[in-house]
Order: C-alpha cells, then structure tokens, then sequence
C-alpha cells in the first residue's frame, strides 16, 4: 500500500467528535426512553404493506416471514382491523381463541373466521366481515385480554371458540403474552372489576429493572423486525410455515387417566377459570357473543375408552362439558356446542387443529347458528 | 493488548499463537471423523510447504523450522487438555494420538523431500496442487466425490454424504494468500520472511474467513512498524468493530428478512416487490460482507496491524469499472495482478495478433468468470461472471464514447449532476440483477425472477 494510503490514526480518531456523539446519543436514548413503550403504534402495515389477516405469530421468522411478539399494540398495528374504517352498513364480527382459531397449518383464507366471512355476507341487513384474532395461546385470559384491546374496532359480534385446555388456574396467566402485558391485565382488572389472580404487583424498581431499554431490547428489535417481515407478507401472502410433512396428532393414547395433575371431579372443578367467561362479558358489555365448544379429535385408537384425545381423559372432559353448558345455559348466553362435529381423520397435528375440509364441516355449523340465532333475530 | 507490544518478537510469536488456536478452534464441527482436525492441519501442511520453497536457502537453518513445529505440536497438545476440560467442546473429544502421528509424519516427510530434493523452482506445480485442491472443494460434484471416499476411510455412510461434508474454514482466503507468495517468489519480488512470520501472514486471523487479501509486502511491513499511537488504534479499532457489528448484526441481518433467496424466489410474483428483494440482496451482501471487514480491520489495528480495505462506496460509482475497484478490492487486485494483466500482456505480445476488442472481450469475460468460480464451480457464478465480464465490455467499448459525447453536450452543473445520477442508477441496477444469478442456486430460478423483473412472471 502507497504511504498516501497508510491509515492516519490522528486523522481518523478525533476523539472530542467521538465523545460529541456519544454524549448526544445517550441525550436521544434518555429522550425516547419515556416514548418506546407505545413505538408498538407506528407500524407500516396498513400504510405501505398490507394488514396482516391473523395477529402475528411465528418461529421461522425467515421462512414464515411472521414473529412471535408480546406488544399488543405492535400486534394490533401490523392487523388489517387496525386499518379499516368501521363502514355504517358493515356488521361486523371478531372471532378470538386459540390456535384452532388462528389456523395453524391452514392458509388465511382456510381458516373458520376467512370460511365465516365467504359464507355469510349479510346479517341485519348490513354487509358482514369478519376478522381473524385468534391468537395460539391455550388461556381464557389471554383471549380477555385481547378482546379488551379489540373493542376499540367496534365489533357488532364476538365469536369464542374455547377448549377445556385453555381453564385450567395454571394456564390463564402462565404464557409469555400475558406475563409481558401484566400492567395491562391489573388496569383492566381496575376498570372492570375483573376476577384475575396476577399475584403481587412488582415494585418501582422490578418495574424499571424489565422495562428499560437494555432489557427490552429483543422487543424493540422484533418491532423493527415486525416491519420488515411486513414487506415478505405482502409480496408472498405467507404468514406461517406449511411443511409437507408432519406428525399427525396422536389417535393411539397413554392410559393416563389424569388431567393437569387432576384425579377427581372435585380437584378439577375447583380449578378451572370459568371467572374468565364472566370477566369477558365484563369487557364486551351489551355486545352479542357466541361461545364455541371447539371441536376435538375423538379417538379410535388405543386406549380410546379413557380418552377423547391427547388432552382429555374422558371423564374430565365430560364434566367440563356439562359444567360450561350449565353454566351458559343459567346466564342465558349463545352456545355451541360442536365438540364432535368434525370427523377423525380432518385434524392435522393436534387434537384441535383441522385440515381445510375439517374447516368447512366446522364453519358451515357456525354460520347456520349466526343466521338463525343472530341474524334474523330480529 | 497485543498491539502495544514493543518488541516485534514477542509481538510475532503470540500472533503465532492465536492464528494457531484460532485456526484449529474455530474449524466447524463436520459429519466426518476427525475432519475437524484434518482441515486446519492439512492448512498447516500447506503452509510449511509453501514455506520450504519460497524460503531463502541461504539463511535458512534447520532450527528456524524445528521451533516453530514444536510450537505446533505444543499448541495441538495443549488443545487436546483443555478439550478434556470442557473447554472447547467436543474439539479433539474423539481424536486418536494416531493422527496426530499420521499428522507429524506427512509433514516430516514432505518436509523432508522438499528439502533434499533439487534447488529447481517448485512453486508453479505447488500452486498447481493448491488450485486443484480449491477446484475440487468448489465443485459441489468432486466435493461430494471427495465426502464418498472420506466416509468409505472412516467406514460412515456412504449414503448420507453431501458436497457440504467438506466445510474447510478459511482455505479460500488462505489459498489466495500462498499463491501471492509463491509467485512473487517466482518473480523474485518477495523480501526475506521466516516460518512463523510466514504463517501469521497466511493464517491471520480476522482476514482468515472473509479478507482482505494483503499483499505479503505490506503486511510485513505493518507488522514491523512500531506503535506510536497505541491510545488512539484502541479508540479506531472500537470503532471499526462497532461500525462492523452494527452492519453485519443489525442491518444485514434485518436485510436477510426480506432479501431475494432461493426460497422467497418463487414465492415472489409481482413486480414491485421482486425489485425490492433484489435491492434488499444487493445491500444485504454489502452490509455483510463490508461489516466483516469492518470488523477484520478493527481486529488488526487492535493487533498492531494495519490491513487494506475491501471497500469504498461501490453501489455510489458511475460505471462497472469503477465499481469493481471499490467492490472487494483486495480480490480484484489478485486476480488484476495474477491473471487479467499476463493474460492482456500474453496477447498483445504473443506471436497470433488479436484485435484490441478481442483482447478486452477475452480478458474481462475470462477474468470475471474466473471471480465466478471462486465463489463456486457451478453455472450461475458462470452466468454471473458473463454478466459482469460482458458489461465491462460493453462499458468499456462504448458507454464509455457515448457518455463523454453526452457530457460534452451538457456542461452545465446541474446536468452533469443529473448525467452523475443516471449513471449510479444504472450502474447500480445492473450490479443488483447480476446478483440474481450470485445468490440463486440454478439457471432456473434465475430466468423465473428475471421474468417476474420485467413483468413476464
């Protein structure tokens, strides 16, 4: 290398300029310290790339162009809901739940909210549309908490397909989703007089210690990753894997009899959140809602006199069952219950996930109920 | 720190040392038997070799060769300790004392031979087995070949063999940098160098995996200049890795979320958007690959040593020749210096007379397909090098005329900035669907994003 290329360290390395920009960029991170929690807000979906059909939610972020991320206003940002105008003559309906609700394995537009919105179009008089926000987490609370923030799109119907996996006490607040939006849940508690055991809040410092920058800087960098991830959705359409293949859910079963460590009646009674369904006509106010028993894979296969499936012990399930219908039934609310609808060999890699056909033996049973219990009610 | 020894020595024996570790640490774990082992070792096979012939004859005495091997060997035992520890997981967990015999053999032997064997110049047939060597490593048929015969030796399946078997750490670079030394030895132009001075320069280790090439002249010459500036090569090296960290860590690998690859390939159908993950790959490869040199920089100016840059602002050059002398320059040097300026030089002066665009047609397309096999013995690093080969052709045979007719036509300023502007724009969409055929595995998916570019998709 010539002499006139060597490197000149005195030219290169000035340090006042360097403390300058340090100095300055520390003074922006305090500045917007106070502003990142609600950055979730600004999203490009909805303005340059197109709303996503289901709420984020995904591994494979480089295959499935998706991420998994626990800010709900990021999540609601990147939907299409958060982008369409509630229109005069639209009737609208928000399906939540679980996976089965989501679609995995099933593209957006194989999914019961997509088959509910092709096959109704119009109820009391107004053009119906339906949205997806099922999101795959097994947790009544979970589904509370994201039909609190859906309220704000008006909804005219809540569809909420359920499953005794998501009752059990131990399973409403122990997923990442609720565990990153505690703040969040006690608000709404406040507001709400919600029935919702969060345990201790934390204090001032344990706060500080999980919401500063350093802490949360895998949120932030999933934000920006969220946008990215925005540009592949709308060039491909693609929001989740579809491997070719994959493991079928499991039709030969333990001889298990327990379910979530529960032996007896009483044990599994006393332990499951049916506060949730309360807590969730709390928050939906005088909007109509129609509870789904999901359906289930029932079994043939070994050990099938014990159990429906890989959930459920026979027993557990039919207690659940009459319980939930009773306790529907005692507060006069829309029920169905499709638990068996849908025949053994439509489910994919769970015992509540459907193959497209199963989907559409499902929907079909879905909107006949809207029709003549919502739609021409009145 | 490294860097701030005073005494070139010291300085050069523990450089010796981390190359060492560094070459046999961070060789990753592959499906074969003890390749993990074998690959570094054969570089340091390769190395010593290179050495025994490139060295002076006269100055050379058998201790300047036995210390250095012992440090070898030392260092080989030490590792196989600490891997008894934990230390390095599974590194030499299941290495038998055998090959380290089989190891200390072959080098003696070929040492030997190369020794006691005639004083006639070796180095163009050495450089012929390094180039074999890379040939068969880059052609994804003879690795697959080479994956068969290996497993057939460790007695593994033969079936669950793949060309990705042979995963060889760094040889790309280091090859480079032997044959660089064994023909400026052929010309007379290398200066004086020891073994272990020698095999810092070949294995060094931040320019080991992905550059920059440098040239032995200057590389020894950096590694002999005293540190005068110790505080602010601290405070400079911080800020080439930073500056590399941030463009390997965050930018390129949020780029690689939405650049073109051969699984988005065919999922893309419109227009728009496959020019946007075409864009997305052209800087996804430059933020990467810059920000490894970045932080290559950075890592030698930490060692005291001042290594060339790779890089200076390709996508904002005017015309393809200008983007190839700012787009992995080290690279373009090489192949300048070692093949396009003899292979010019052959035609010119040879006995045939070649026609002047001949010339230029043969040279810039050979030496553009060459940079292609580099990267891989596979047609599209063919199509790619024809890409860019034929379009410095055409650049240099008539965009060249024609721009200048067009300055001359506009003087103004703003013109000018305008013309500058059209240029880059250019310069820069051809650069980017030259990647097309870099980063897709066929010829196939290759037309089918080049259709759905121009809207026939």
């Amino acid at each position: 290398m010539d002499d006139k290329n060597k490197l000149d360290l005195k030219e290169q390395v000035n340090i006042l300029k360097m403390a300058f920009k340090v100095i300055i960029l520390l003074v922006i991170i305090i500045a917007i310290s106070p502003l990142v929690n609600s950055l979730g807000k600004a999203s490009l979906y909805n303005l340059i790339f197109n709303g996503r059909l289901r709420l984020p939610f995904g591994e494979n972020s480089s295959l499935s162009y998706n991420l998994t991320l626990n800010n709900l206003d990021a999540m609601f940002a990147s939907h299409i809901i958060n982008g369409q105008e509630k229109r005069d003559d639209e009737y609208r309906i928000i399906v939540i739940g679980d996976s089965s609700t989501w679609g995995i394995l099933l593209h957006p537009d194989q999914t019961l909210p997509a088959l509910i919105d092709k096959g109704l179009s119009l109820c009391q008089g107004k053009s119906v549309k339906v949205f997806n926000l099922g999101y795959p987490t097994l947790s009544l609370t979970k589904d509370v908490l994201i039909m609190a923030f859906a309220m704000e799109y008006e909804p005219d119907l809540v569809i909420w397909p359920l499953t005794l996996e998501s009752f059990p006490l131990d399973k409403q607040t122990s997923n990442p989703l609720i565990e990153n939006n505690m703040d969040r849940i006690r608000s709404l508690n406040k507001k709400f007089g919600l029935i919702t055991d969060l345990g201790e809040p934390p204090t001032n410092l344990e706060r500080y210690l999980k919401n500063n920058l350093i802490s949360k800087r895998k949120e932030y960098a999933d934000l920006i990753r969220l946008q990215f991830l925005g540009a592949m959705w709308s060039a491909t359409g693609i929001d989740q894997v579809y491997p070719g293949e994959y493991s079928k859910a499991k039709n030969d079963l333990d001889d298990s009899m327990e379910f979530h460590g529960f032996n007896s009646a009483n044990d599994l009674e006393n332990n499951l959140a049916f506060y949730a369904i309360d807590n969730m006509k709390k928050i939906i106010g005088s909007t109509p809602i129609i509870i789904i028993n999901e359906p289930i894979l029932v079994s043939d296969g070994l050990n099938h006199e014990i159990r429906y499936n890989f959930y459920y012990p026979i027993w557990a399930y039919d207690l659940y069952q009459t319980n939930l219908k009773t306790y529907l039934d005692e507060r006069g609310w829309n029920f169905l219950d499709l638990w068996d609808i849908v025949p053994r060999n439509e489910f994919t890699n769970s015992a509540i996930h459907l193959s497209p056909t199963g989907e559409t033996i499902y929907s079909n049973e879905v909107i006949n109920y809207i029709q003549e219990s919502i739609c021409y009610e009145k | 720190m490294v860097g701030s020894i005073k005494k070139p020595s010291y300085k050069k024996n523990l450089i010796f040392f981390l190359n060492l570790v560094v070459l046999l640490v961070l060789q990753p774990n592959l499906p074969i038997r003890n390749l993990r082992f074998w690959l570094p070792s054969v570089i340091i096979i390769i190395t010593i070799v290179s050495w025994i012939i490139i060295r002076d004859k006269v100055r050379f005495n058998t201790l300047s060769i036995v210390k250095p091997i012992s440090a070898i060997a030392a260092t080989y035992l030490l590792l196989i300790i600490v891997t008894k520890f934990g230390i390095f997981n599974n590194l030499y967990n299941q290495l038998k004392i055998i090959n380290l015999l089989i190891f200390f053999g072959i080098l003696f032997l070929l040492i030997t031979l190369n020794l006691i064997t005639a004083n006639g110049s070796r180095a163009n047939y050495w450089i012929f087995v390094i180039i074999i060597l890379f040939v068969f490593l880059k052609t994804p048929q003879l690795s697959l070949m080479i994956s068969k015969g290996l497993r057939t030796i460790t007695d593994q399946s033969v079936e669950l063999a793949t060309h990705l078997d042979i995963s060889w750490l760094g040889f790309s670079y280091i090859a480079f940098r032997l044959i660089h030394t064994l023909r400026e030895h052929e010309k007379g132009a290398l200066p004086d160098v020891d073994l272990v001075e020698y095999f810092n320069y070949v294995t060094f280790f931040p320019t080991m995996v992905a550059g920059p090439i440098d040239r032995f002249d200057h590389f020894q010459k950096s590694f002999q200049n005293p540190d005068n500036h110790h505080n602010m090569r601290i405070i400079y090296s911080g800020q080439r890795i930073s500056i590399g960290l941030f463009k390997k860590f965050v930018v390129a690998d949020l780029l690689s979320l939405i650049a073109l690859n051969e699984v988005n390939a065919s999922q893309i159908h419109s227009s728009i958007w496959m020019w946007i993950s075409v864009y997305a790959y052209a800087f996804l490869i430059f933020f990467d690959f810059s920000g490894y040199t970045d932080i290559a920089i950075g890592m030698a100016c930490l060692l005291g040593i001042e290594i060339p840059e790779n890089f200076s602002h390709p996508y904002a050059k005017k015309n393809l020749t200008l983007f190839w002398n700012s787009w992995h320059m080290t690279l373009t040097q090489f192949f300048r210096t070692y093949y396009f300026n003899p292979l010019a030089r052959y035609l010119r002066t040879g006995k045939r007379k070649w026609s002047v665009w001949l010339i230029i047609l043969t040279t810039q397309i050979s030496t553009m397909v060459l940079i292609g096999f580099w990267h891989g013995i596979i047609i599209n690093f063919v199509l790619w090098g024809l890409w860019h080969g034929i379009g410095l052709f055409i650049q240099n045979r008539w965009s060249n005329s024609l721009g200048a007719s067009i300055e001359k036509k506009f003087t103004s300023k703003l013109s000018n900035l305008l013309i500058n502007g059209v240029n880059i724009f250019l310069t820069f969409n051809f650069v980017s669907v030259g990647w097309v055929f870099f980063v897709l595995p066929n010829v196939q998916s290759s037309i089918s994003v080049l259709k759905v570019l121009v809207g026939a998709g």
